[in-house]
């Protein structure tokens, strides 16, 4: 996929995660999947390897959403790429569906591990990347983890552990919106140089701006110096995409209501049945 | 003639070997005929008597640091990828410390890794609570989908190492016991997961018994029978699933169940069965011997099972004295539910 035509599925994306917030008729994680957008454009668009209509294909790509509450962001991207489909999609938040605020393993759906738990998809990014290694297998490993999510302590074990291995199969994306559930990250935990705390460990380390494609494309395609699994680093905006909600924590988990449903989509130069205007 | 069969004089030596390095010569023996095999330690692949192990098959063994949370991360990703995956600390650090790892990684995607417990109960001895499995069990009988197998000797952890290679699932393997603790096979026997072994037909009295304690429930009845009370003696080796037809033999023959398990008595296998028999109508009552519910004082591991009344005397002792209140009590009252309960 080209720049514009990703540029065109993150809009078809931000713009899906806005109708199931207020179809859903429930709070959802909003801030933290609206920050992801881009860069999961990017991913399902251009990067991974992977058949839509063959979701266990032995030698796909391995996508593992960390952060799991970021659901809106994986979910739309499973959409607009025709893993799942729209019926699939409306399920979001319902009794006994797939799809729920935190993702729950199901290959069929082309979602390959549970999450929720803050801090463990690493460590099976690591076990899978791995595997792979050991079975010769020339697919990769992308682990999408949040700031917040560096908090926990299993996640620096899984960092020091990469390098060790000399994981050059595995991707991980921090999604440096630098908000977490309670505020202001620099008040709670202040990475401040995060990439540089990655640079560290021993990672081949790119730091990006996490809402332009190119630079995000540039950061997954450019080749690694040596054998070292690799991070971006993206700074990222918290609801990115509709200003009210921009670096406005209140909206980490929100309901969406029809008056701010019909704002949101108009700043997206979406009508309000999601046609372009 | 294998130099793993179980006879007479394996059992012997093993029994000298003691459970851990048992278990290393078990994975051992595995590994030859399941290539996909892989061993994690948490930096304790020595401790875990796995060193022959990682020299033997330097390609499937892991030291993935002291970092438990990870390993069982890692695991479960190599198992996601169809790695048959044995994941190895002390019972404390991969039960407790990787808990949660646990519940998401075996319990919830029901990844096929086998987390093994080295040492648990208290032979750790003077290295103190901090290394005991005492609420262990507890911790991994509440995850859904985790089976727990604590073999009751060393013959048995050889089987239980067998099947949980063939085994398709996540399981949580409890070895319990130290160098020197006398053999209960020592000959061939069947074995299978989920399935108890009814060492001594039910009858007055049945000792339900896992791991360690076993041998002592066997030794306790052999003593009650000095004193004329019939004991039987079935060996719960797997506490979840529990096998309830083994136990509905018991509950039907006996006016005193007994569970026996070198564990907390909150939770364990003691839990189990008072779980299961809660339901059930003129259910006989329960005594249930185990660790006591405290960070107790530390010793050596014989020291530990006498002061907690974990030796076939104590056991029988004590087994006598709930049988003389319940008389004094006669048959027209229920204090003896009470006094036991």
């Amino acid at each position: 996929m080209e720049m514009a035509e990703i540029q065109d599925m993150a809009k078809t994306m931000r713009h899906k995660i806005l109708e199931i917030s207020h179809t859903c008729n429930l709070s959802a994680h909003l801030g933290g999947g609206l920050s992801m957008v881009d860069i999961m454009a990017v991913l399902y668009g251009r990067v991974l390897r992977y058949e839509p209509k063959n979701p266990r294909w032995r030698n796909r790509d391995r996508f593992i959403l960390s952060k799991g509450h970021g659901v809106l962001g994986y979910y739309s991207a499973l959409l607009a790429s025709g893993v799942i489909d729209e019926a699939t999609y409306k399920t979001f938040q319902t009794n006994e569906s797939d799809l729920i605020a935190h993702p729950v393993m199901n290959l069929d759906l082309g979602i390959e591990s549970s999450n929720g738990s803050l801090g463990q998809g690493l460590s099976m990014g690591i076990g899978i990347a791995l595997a792979a290694k050991k079975k010769q297998c020339d697919f990769n490993v992308y682990v999408y983890m949040g700031d917040g999510e560096c908090n926990e302590g299993s996640v620096w074990e899984a960092v020091m552990s990469a390098a060790q291995l000399g994981l050059d199969n595995l991707t991980a994306i921090v999604d440096y919106n630098k908000l977490q559930s309670d505020g202001d990250a620099r008040q709670i935990i202040d990475f401040a140089d995060l990439a540089g705390k990655f640079k560290s460990f021993g990672w081949d380390t790119r730091e990006i701006n996490g809402h332009e494609i190119s630079q995000i494309v540039d950061a997954f395609e450019s080749p690694r110096d040596h054998a070292l699994p690799r991070v971006l680093v993206a700074h990222t905006i918290k609801g990115k995409g509709v200003s009210f909600m921009e670096n406005n924590n209140e909206w980490h988990h929100n309901r969406l209501t029809k008056a701010n449903y019909d704002l949101a989509i108009a700043e997206l130069g979406l009508g309000v049945d999601g046609v372009r205007s | 003639m294998s130099i793993f069969e179980i006879n007479p004089s394996n059992a012997r030596q093993w029994s000298r070997i003691g459970s851990r390095g048992v278990f290393g010569q078990a994975i051992l023996a595995v590994a030859e005929n399941h290539p996909e095999l892989m061993v994690l330690s948490a930096d304790l692949g020595n401790s875990s008597g796995l060193d022959r192990f990682k020299k033997t098959y330097p390609a499937q063994f892991l030291n993935i640091g002291i970092a438990e949370q990870n390993m069982i991360g890692v695991a479960s990703g190599l198992a996601k990828e169809g790695y048959n995956v044995f994941a190895t600390s002390f019972a404390p650090f991969i039960t407790m410390r990787a808990a949660e790892q646990v519940r998401m990684n075996l319990g919830y995607m029901g990844m096929n890794v086998k987390a093994v417990a080295i040492g648990s109960g208290v032979s750790m001895a003077f290295l103190g609570n901090s290394h005991y499995g005492i609420e262990d069990a507890a911790i991994m009988r509440a995850i859904p989908n985790i089976t727990v197998v604590c073999p009751a000797d060393c013959s048995e952890i050889f089987k239980t190492v067998q099947a949980a290679a063939k085994f398709k699932g996540p399981m949580y393997i409890r070895l319990t016991g130290a160098v020197g603790n006398p053999p209960i096979y020592t000959e061939e026997y069947c074995f299978e997961i989920g399935k108890a072994i009814v060492l001594a037909e039910p009858a007055e009295v049945t000792f339900i018994a896992t791991g360690s304690m076993v041998y002592e429930s066997i030794e306790a009845a052999k003593l009650l029978e000095k004193s004329g009370v019939r004991a039987g003696v079935i060996n719960m080796h797997t506490i979840k699933p529990l096998d309830v037809r083994a136990l509905e033999l018991a509950l039907q023959a006996s006016k005193l169940i007994v569970t026996v398990e070198e564990h907390s008595i909150i939770g364990g296998l003691g839990g189990a069965v008072a779980e299961y028999k809660t339901a059930k109508v003129n259910a006989p009552p329960q005594l249930i011997l185990g660790l006591p519910d405290s960070f107790d004082v530390t010793g050596d591991y014989r020291y530990l099972l006498e002061k907690h009344g974990l030796i076939s005397s104590k056991i029988s002792e004590r087994v006598l004295s709930v049988l003389r209140d319940s008389l004094v009590a006669d048959s027209s009252t229920n204090s003896m539910v009470d006094e036991v309960l």
